[in-house]
C-alpha cells in the first residue's frame, strides 16, 4: 500500500526547469521571486495555476513557472484568460504584462478586461521602456524622452496606468515596486483573495534600456520622501520622518506639514471610496517638479460588490439548463416545425 | 366567381419592397409554410446593408426569392415568374430579373408622385402608365388603400395600420398558389402575444389578402403546385446559419464538451452568434467580445481549458484574426474558425455573396501556417460540415477552417434532418494525471495522426508551457534550433496531409466519371452548378460535376478523378483561387469562369459558358 504524502509546497515547487533568461539586473527576477514565494502559501494546488502571458520581457514569466501556462501573441493575454477563466472558473489565472503589450497593442482587451470583471490577476510590469525590441518609448514614458525611436524626443503623452485602470472600471487596482519584497508579496496576495480582475502595476526597473526610471521612489534615500505607501483606514501620511500629511480641502488634496497640522486631520486612505481613489491615482508628477505629490503605492481601490464575469456567465448557462432542462440534441435539431414525406 | 386552376411545376416568386416593407418576414412565411405544405424548394434574402436606407430609394430595395416546386429545387432560380412590387424603386431594381410575360403585382399606392421620385423616375414617365409594363401581366392592387380599410376601426394609428401591408400581399399570394394561411396566423400570434390589438390586426389583413384574391377578377387563375416527390422522411426547413450552429451543438453533444463560441458581431455571421446564444441549457457559452481579435483570443483560451472551441466571423474579421490562428497552429489546439464569406476587400459589399476568401483560408497568414480548410455547399450541408469541422479539430487537435457564404448563410432548403443517435461519435481524451514517479509529461509528443496530447490545466503533474515561438518536437520547449524548425514545419504540413486520411473519398454529384468535361465547384454555388450539368446532361454534352467540400486537404482522388477528363471548368464567385491551387497541386490546365458582381450563379448562364467551352 501506498500513502501519498502531501508535502507542503515550496517556490522550489513553482520553478521551472528552464533557464531564466531575463538580463543580469533585470527587475523582473524579483518579481518572478515573490510570485513564487507567495503561491506556495495559498493553499493550493499547483496544477490550478495557469500564468497567460502576451510578448515582451514581462512575458517570458510563464516558462520560468512551473505551472500551467501560455505564452502568446502581443497584446491578447487578457483575452485568452478571459476565455480560459470564463469557461474554466475553477482555475487561479494569472496575466503577466508589460507596458507596452497592456496598454498599448493590447489596449482594447485591457480596458474591456477591467469592466468585465472576470476572477483573474493581472501583473503589469511597468518599465516605460520597450525592453525586447531594444529601447523605443513606450505608452508610459515620459514625454520628451530620447529613444532610439526618438531621438529629438518622443511626442507622446504618457498615460497613467492607475487612472486607466480605474477609468475602465477596474474593481481592485494597485501599485508596488521590484525593489520592495515584502510590499510586493503583500500586494500579490490581495490580488488573489480579491474577487474580481486584480490590476497591480509593478514599478520594474528595465537596467538596460531605462536604468534608473523609478529610483527616486525605490532608493532608501528618497523613497520616504517620495513615496505614500497607502494603507486602508490609516492617515495618508509619508516623508522622511513621517512628518507630512496629505489632506483634502474640500476635492482638492492638500501637502501639510504635521508640525503645523494635527494627523487627526489628514485624509483617511478608504480603498472603497472610488472618487478619493481617483483623487489619489492623480499623484501622478514628475518627482522633478517643485511642489510636486509623493507616488502612492499600495491599494488606490476595491470594490467587492461587483460580480464576476464567469460567475455570471456559468449562471446564465446553469439557470438556463434549470429552466429548461438538458437540451435535447433530436428536439433542437428537429426545431419547431416538421413535416413527413411518405 | 369561378376561377381556373392552373397545375404548374414550380414557380419563382420575388417579393420586393422598401427595406421597411417587411419583405424579408414575407418571405419567411411563405417559405415555411410552402415548406410544410411538402414542395421543395430554395430561397435567396437579397437586402441591402443599411437597416433604414432611405425610404422608397432604390437603395433601400430588399427583396427575397423564392423557388419551390414538384420537382428537385436546387437554386432560388434564375428569372423569377412573379414579382411583387411594394413601390416604384422596387419595381425598377428588379424588373430586369422578370421573366418574359411574367406577372406583376404592384402596390399603386408605391408608385404616387413622392415614390416615383424617390426612384428617380423621370417626370410623365410613370411605368404605370407609359407602356413600358407592356408585355408584363400587371396586376394593380392598393394594398396601402385595402389595408387601411381593413383596420379603419383597429384603434391603430396609420403609421401601425401601414405596417401591416406585408401580411396582405401574403395572404393575396397564399389564395393565388394554394397555400394554407394557418402557419402564419399561428406565427402571428406567437409574435404579438402580448399585443393582441397587433396580433389581430395583422390575422385580419392577412385574411383579406386571401379574401381580395378570392373575390377579384383579376385574380381568377389560380396555380397548383403540388408537392415535391421528395425521399420519404420527417423534413424541416432550415437556412445555412442555422443550421451551422446546430451542427456545432451536436458536436458539442458528442464529444461531451462544453462549447465556447467567442466571437465579434459581423454580416452576415451574426445569426450564429444569436442562436448559439439561446442554445445556453446545452452547455454552450458565447463571448460577445470587444473585437475580432479577442473572439478568437478568447476562444484559444477556452481551447486550452478542455473546450469545443469556436470563433466566427466574416472575410474582415478573419483578416483580423490571422495572427492568433497562427498562434492556434502552434499551439496545436483544436479550433474552429467559421467564415461566413462576403464580398470583399475590405469592407465590400457586407449583405452580398462571394466566394473570395479561400486564399484566405490556404494562405493568409505569416509563416508556413497550414489548417484544414471546409467549405459547406447548400444551408443544409452547413449542419453536416460544421459538425465535421469540430470534430477534425478535436480529434486531430488543429484549426479548422469551415467555410459558408452569405448566399447558404441566409438562404432556406427543406432539410431531411438526421437523428443524432446516426452523427458520428467525436473521440476526444484528455490526458490523465500524473504522479511524481511517472516519467515527465511532454507536451508536444505525438499520436499516428500526429495530434498532440490535450492535458487540461488543473490535472495534476501535467504543468507545461505552451506558445507561440517555435517548440522543440516532443518536450515543447521554446526551440531556435535550425533543424527542429524545418522538422516542425513539415511536420504541421503532415498533420493537416494526414486528414486526407479520414475524410471521404471525392464524389461525382452528376454525370459520368469520365467525359469531355468536369465542372468543379465547392462552396454555395452547388445548386446552380447541379442544375447547370443536368441541363447539359439532358442535352446531350458529357458533362459532370462534382463539388469539393474538403479543401485542405482534398479528398485523396480529386486527381485522378479530374484526369477522367479532357476538360475541367472551376466555376467560382471571385476572380479564380480554387484553380489557382488546382492547377499548382495537380498541374491541370484547369479553366476558371468567374463572375464577382455579389450574386450567385445563375443555372443558365452556366450552361452557357459551358457550351462556349465545349463549342
Amino acid at each position: 500500500m501506498t500513502i501519498e504524502v502531501t508535502n507542503k509546497l515550496t517556490s522550489k515547487d513553482f520553478s521551472s526547469d528552464q533557464e531564466v533568461r531575463w538580463c543580469p539586473g533585470c527587475g523582473d527576477y524579483s518579481i518572478l521571486k515573490q510570485v513564487q514565494t507567495v503561491l506556495p502559501d495559498l493553499g493550493r494546488p499547483k496544477e490550478e495555476f495557469v500564468f497567460v502571458s502576451g510578448i515582451g520581457c514581462s512575458s517570458r514569466f510563464p516558462y520560468y513557472m512551473d505551472t500551467f501556462g501560455m505564452h502568446s501573441i502581443h497584446g491578447r493575454a487578457t483575452a485568452i484568460a478571459t476565455g480560459l477563466k470564463s469557461s474554466r472558473p475553477d482555475l487561479s489565472v494569472w496575466i503577466v504584462t508589460g507596458d507596452g503589450d497592456s496598454m498599448s497593442i493590447g489596449g482594447n482587451h485591457f480596458i474591456h478586461l477591467l469592466r468585465r470583471n472576470p476572477d483573474l490577476n493581472v501583473l503589469l510590469f511597468n518599465n516605460q521602456i520597450y525592453g525586447l525590441t531594444k529601447g523605443q518609448y513606450s505608452p508610459t514614458s515620459e514625454q520628451g524622452k530620447v529613444t532610439k525611436s526618438s531621438p529629438m524626443g518622443s511626442l507622446d503623452h504618457p498615460f497613467n496606468p492607475i487612472a486607466l485602470c480605474l477609468g475602465a472600471e477596474g474593481t481592485f487596482v494597485a501599485r508596488t515596486m521590484d525593489r520592495d519584497p515584502k510590499h510586493q508579496q503583500a500586494i500579490i496576495r490581495r490580488g488573489y483573495e480579491h474577487k474580481g480582475t486584480s490590476l497591480i502595476e509593478i514599478y520594474q526597473n528595465c537596467n538596460v534600456f531605462n536604468d534608473g526610471a523609478f529610483e527616486i521612489f525605490t532608493e532608501k534615500s528618497s523613497k520616504k520622501e517620495e513615496t505614500l505607501m497607502m494603507e486602508h483606514g490609516k492617515p495618508l501620511v509619508f516623508g522622511e520622518n513621517s512628518d507630512k500629511g496629505i489632506k483634502l480641502d474640500g476635492f482638492k488634496p492638500v501637502i501639510v506639514n504635521l508640525n503645523d497640522v494635527s494627523v487627526n486631520d489628514l485624509w483617511v486612505h478608504d480603498e472603497t471610496d472610488l472618487v478619493k481613489a481617483t483623487i489619489i491615482s492623480r499623484f501622478y508628477d514628475n518627482p522633478k517638479t517643485e511642489g510636486h505629490f509623493p507616488r502612492p503605492f499600495g491599494v488606490f481601490y476595491v470594490n467587492n460588490d461587483r460580480a464576476t464575469y464567469d460567475d455570471q456567465l456559468n449562471i446564465q448557462v446553469a439557470d438556463a439548463i434549470e429552466k429548461y432542462g438538458v437540451g435535447d440534441l433530436d428536439k433542437l435539431i428537429a426545431g419547431r416545425e416538421t413535416w413527413v414525406v411518405n | 366567381m369561378s376561377t381556373v386552376d392552373t397545375n404548374i411545376e414550380s414557380v419563382v416568386i420575388r417579393f420586393a419592397g422598401d427595406s421597411g416593407d417587411g419583405m424579408q418576414l414575407t418571405g419567411t412565411q411563405f417559405t415555411n409554410s410552402t415548406a410544410l405544405f411538402g414542395n421543395d424548394l430554395a430561397t435567396f434574402p437579397d437586402f441591402p446593408a443599411e437597416i433604414r436606407a432611405p425610404l422608397g430609394t432604390m437603395a433601400g430595395v430588399s427583396a427575397f426569392q423564392i423557388h419551390f416546386g414538384s420537382k428537385k429545387i436546387n437554386t432560388p432560380g434564375d428569372e423569377s415568374d412573379v414579382l411583387v412590387a411594394m413601390n416604384a424603386a422596387a419595381l425598377k431594381v428588379n424588373i430586369k430579373n422578370l421573366k418574359k410575360g411574367g406577372v406583376i403585382i404592384i402596390n399603386t399606392d408605391g408608385f404616387d408622385p413622392k415614390n416615383l421620385r424617390l426612384a428617380n423616375v423621370p417626370e410623365g414617365q410613370n411605368p404605370l402608365e407609359n407602356g413600358s409594363l407592356a408585355g408584363y401581366d400587371v396586376k394593380l392592387v392598393d394594398v396601402t388603400k385595402i389595408t387601411r380599410a381593413a383596420l379603419n376601426d383597429s384603434g391603430l394609428g396609420v403609421k401601425e395600420i401601414d405596417r401591416c401591408k406585408n401580411m396582405f400581399v401574403l395572404g393575396l399570394i397564399y389564395y393565388m398558389y394554394h397555400r394554407p394561411i394557418e402557419n402564419t396566423i399561428e406565427f402571428i400570434k406567437g409574435k404579438f402575444k402580448k399585443n393582441q390589438v397587433v396580433a389581430d390586426a395583422n390575422i385580419k389583413v392577412l385574411q383579406a389578402g386571401w379574401n381580395y384574391g378570392d373575390t377579384t377578377e383579376t385574380f381568377a387563375n389560380r396555380y397548383v403546385v403540388a408537392p415535391a416527390s421528395m425521399e420519404a422522411g420527417v423534413y424541416r426547413s432550415v437556412m445555412g446559419n442555422e443550421a451551422a450552429a446546430m451542427g456545432l451543438v451536436a458536436a458539442s453533444v458528442k464529444s461531451k464538451l462544453p462549447l465556447f463560441y467567442g466571437t465579434y458581431p459581423i454580416t452576415p455571421a451574426s445569426d450564429i452568434l444569436h442562436d448559439l446564444s439561446k442554445y445556453k441549457n446545452f452547455n454552450v457559452r458565447t463571448f460577445q467580445a470587444e473585437d475580432e481579435i479577442a473572439g478568437i483570443c478568447s476562444s484559444i483560451g477556452a481551447a486550452f481549458g478542455g473546450q469545443l472551441a469556436i470563433t466566427g466571423s466574416s472575410g474582415p474579421g478573419i483578416a483580423l484574426k490571422g495572427e492568433a490562428i497562427g498562434l492556434a497552429t502552434m499551439l496545436e489546439l483544436p479550433l474552429v474558425i467559421i467564415n461566413i464569406q462576403r464580398a470583399g476587400p475590405s469592407t465590400g459589399m457586407p449583405t452580398k455573396t462571394e466566394q473570395a476568401d479561400l486564399l484566405q483560408a490556404y494562405y493568409g497568414r505569416n509563416g508556413e501556417c497550414p489548417v484544414v480548410i471546409l467549405a459547406a455547399q447548400s444551408p443544409s450541408d452547413c449542419f453536416y460540415l460544421a459538425f465535421e469541422a469540430c470534430k477534425i479539430a478535436l480529434e486531430h487537435m488543429i484549426p479548422v477552417f469551415f467555410l459558408s457564404d452569405g448566399y447558404i448563410a441566409n438562404g432556406a432548403e427543406p432539410w431531411k434532418f438526421p437523428n443524432s443517435k446516426d452523427l458520428a461519435d467525436i473521440h476526444v481524451e484528455f490526458v490523465k494525471p500524473r504522479n511524481n514517479e511517472d516519467e515527465k509529461f511532454m507536451p508536444y509528443s505525438r499520436d499516428e495522426k500526429l495530434a498532440r496530447p490535450w492535458a487540461l490545466p488543473g490535472t495534476k503533474g501535467l504543468e507545461h508551457r505552451i506558445g507561440g515561438i517555435e517548440k522543440q518536437n516532443i518536450t515543447g520547449n521554446i526551440s531556435y534550433d535550425a533543424a527542429n524548425h524545418e522538422l516542425m514545419t513539415k511536420l504541421r504540413q503532415e498533420k493537416v496531409d494526414l486528414v486526407a486520411n479520414y475524410i471521404p473519398d471525392q464524389k461525382i454529384d452528376a454525370g459520368d466519371e469520365s467525359g469531355d468535361l468536369l465542372i468543379l465547384g465547392w462552396g454555395g454555388t452547388y445548386g446552380a452548378l447541379k442544375t447547370a450539368t443536368q441541363i447539359l446532361i439532358n442535352e446531350g454534352h458529357k458533362v459532370s460535376h462534382a463539388h469539393v467540400r474538403y479543401l485542405s486537404p482534398f479528398p485523396k482522388n480529386l486527381g485522378e478523378l479530374m484526369s477522367k477528363f479532357k476538360t475541367v471548368v472551376v466555376p467560382e464567385l471571385n476572380n479564380g483561387q480554387l484553380v489557382k491551387i488546382i492547377r499548382d497541386k495537380y498541374f491541370v490546365d484547369a479553366i476558371p469562369y468567374n463572375k464577382i458582381q455579389g450574386q450567385p450563379f445563375m443555372s443558365n448562364e452556366v450552361v452557357s459558358k459551358i457550351k462556349e467551352i465545349l463549342a
